[in-house]
């Protein structure tokens, strides 16, 4: 039993860490500033979910695991809106999204990758 | 006065989750913050609105559970698009949100957001303003799904 919780445990935490890398590579892959907030939104949902769940099984049943549930509870309320406060500052400081209507629909997503994302 | 009580029995439990150190000291330090806290939000008026724990149904639950269903089918579909990237096709789009409730509506535009494919830029008190990475992503929002969950969570609010 102690064996199938770890095994299980460290599928997720290892499954958690891959998406965290998932969501590096779309970062870096991706056209521009707004597409690369999808990107860090896989980092900021699935990955934690999946390494606070993979924890909470090393942890058992026990205030550890509760403390965990709340460290998940507030980092899902908290990256949504971190992720539209960056989102709404780069509408103001007129940031042009790229869309697939201009032409170039993410064909140019690898070589982009200098570009600065604040044109101010 | 029933909302200073639950929010003070909430404060409370939150306190002996986090603490783990049951020592006469620090009881008394942690009743002292539960009182400092308590006394600030009734200065600052907003115990009982929206936000107090004794209004949380069974439903906010069952949304949840739903979300984090849209969550996980959301990443595979954004991981899918980091190995194509050619298949990237962002789009602008505005939605309606038909919420009374403020809280439905932050609701609504944090979902939006959460789910990955999916970035709100500007939430109104009508309109939401949406970023979307792809098509599919756009068309899922625009199918109304997660508006009409959260219209059904309103519901329930105000027959409380």
């Amino acid at each position: 039993m102690a064996l199938f919780v770890d095994l299980l445990s460290w599928a997720l935490l290892l499954s958690g860490g891959a998406f965290g890398i998932i969501g590096a590579i779309g970062m870096l892959r991706f056209p521009d500033f707004y597409t690369r907030l999808h990107a860090s939104g896989i980092t900021d949902t699935l990955c934690a979910v999946l390494i606070i769940f993979g924890l909470m099984l090393q942890s058992g049943p026990s205030l550890l695991t509760v403390k965990l549930l709340l460290i998940l509870l507030f980092l899902l309320f908290t990256t949504p809106t971190a992720t539209h406060a960056l989102a709404r500052a780069a509408v103001l400081d007129n940031v042009d999204p790229v869309l697939a209507d201009n032409g170039k629909p993410g064909a140019e997503g690898r070589s982009s990758t200098g570009e600065p994302s604040s044109k101010s | 006065m029933r909302y200073v009580i639950s929010l003070s029995l909430l404060l409370v439990v939150l306190w002996l989750a986090i603490s783990g150190v049951y020592k006469p000291v620090l009881f008394v330090l942690g009743g002292a913050s539960v009182i400092l806290v308590v006394w600030l939000s009734v200065r600052m008026d907003v115990v009982g609105v929206e936000h107090n724990p004794v209004l949380f149904s069974w439903r906010l639950v069952a949304y949840w559970w739903w979300l984090f269903g849209q969550l996980v089918k959301s990443n595979l579909h954004v991981t899918r698009l980091v190995f194509q990237t050619s298949k990237v096709q962002p789009r602008l789009l505005t939605v309606p949100v038909p919420h009374e409730a403020a809280v439905a509506k932050v609701t609504y535009g944090n979902s939006v957001t959460l789910t990955p494919g999916t970035v709100t830029l500007k939430l109104t008190d009508d309109m939401l303003e949406v970023h979307a990475l792809d098509e599919a992503s756009a068309r899922d929002l625009e199918g109304g799904d997660m508006a009409r969950k959260i219209s059904w969570l309103e519901r329930r609010e105000d027959n409380a």
